[in-house]
């Protein structure tokens, strides 16, 4: 089997930290996620704490929001590198899909990710 | 004038100048001055995608944003001019006088800079260049978001 998949969650002030024991609450310890904070660090700094985060590859990135230089920090570090993926839109039910799939290939895990995050948004009153 | 936020922020176009600003200003067009993005047409993308499409966006390299400065102000519409850096902000000001106000929006860590504020670090140089560029007559002061009041320069630099 080749090697597992790891994934950093790339998001605003705590709220990796925060996503990411949330997931180990469910899913248990070996998620494979690590969390990475844009507290304090301009897209230069951001980009080097990415990048020690991710590692050899290949790994997904999830970012929290769209436009938001979290994003705009992953895009441009994984620009040309076939062995990183930015989803973007980060929630619960995204990293747990991920948590439980890592033994997939990296375009399929991405995929399987945005599908998974996109259909837990949902309105559940009435 | 139409230029209603001249805005020094590191993360350039993102979600507080995009949806913070540009929905409390009403700013329908954002400008980035940025030599190296206006070469970019893959970053140009990646900037663009976080701007709904009823705001136009644009890219201008330093000298042309000099140039354009007077034809941004006589717009009809309301926008917001961006630069990365403080040097860049202290070079279009000199170059388009007409600029009399300056918002340090986001400088964030770097080596060499200390915290003045929380979303604000400067080297003692860049401190010294946002006081001459008070001294030369712009109003300077810090503030990340339009929900909270300006921070005057003699706290933070």
């Amino acid at each position: 089997m080749s090697e597992r998949l790891r994934g950093v969650v790339l998001a605003h002030a705590d709220l990796a930290t925060a996503l990411v024991e949330a997931a180990r609450a469910i899913a248990g310890d070996e998620t494979g996620l690590a969390p990475v904070s844009n507290a304090g660090c301009d897209r230069a700094g951001l980009a080097h704490r990415l990048e020690a985060a991710v590692r050899g590859g290949p790994a997904l990135v999830f970012t929290d929001l769209a436009g938001g230089s979290c994003t705009n920090v992953a895009a441009t570090v994984a620009r040309g590198r076939a062995d990183l993926r930015v989803v973007t839109g980060v929630n619960l039910a995204m990293l747990l899909e991920f948590a439980f799939h890592r033994d997939e290939a990296l375009d399929a895990a991405a995929e399987r990710a945005a599908a998974a995050g996109r259909a837990a948004v949902r309105e559940v009153s009435r | 004038m139409s230029v209603v936020l001249f805005r020094i922020d590191d993360r350039l176009i993102h979600g507080q100048v995009v949806v913070g600003w540009g929905q409390a200003t009403q700013a329908v067009f954002i400008v980035l001055v940025d030599d190296e993005v206006r070469v970019s047409d893959w970053e140009q993308e990646l900037y663009r995608m976080g701007v709904p499409p009823s705001v136009d966006v644009e890219f201008a390299s330093l000298a042309e944003a000099i140039e354009k400065v007077p034809a941004w102000e006589a717009d009809a519409r309301k926008g917001i001019v961006l630069t990365g850096d403080i040097e860049t902000m202290a070079a279009l000001c000199a170059g388009a006088p007409s600029v009399r106000t300056v918002n340090v929006g986001g400088v964030h860590f770097r080596a060499g800079r200390t915290e003045r504020l929380r979303y604000v670090y400067l080297t003692d140089e860049e401190a010294a260049r946002l006081r001459r560029l008070a001294a030369s007559g712009v109003e300077v002061t810090a503030q990340d978001v339009p929900t909270v009041s300006p921070v005057p320069l003699d706290a933070f630099a």
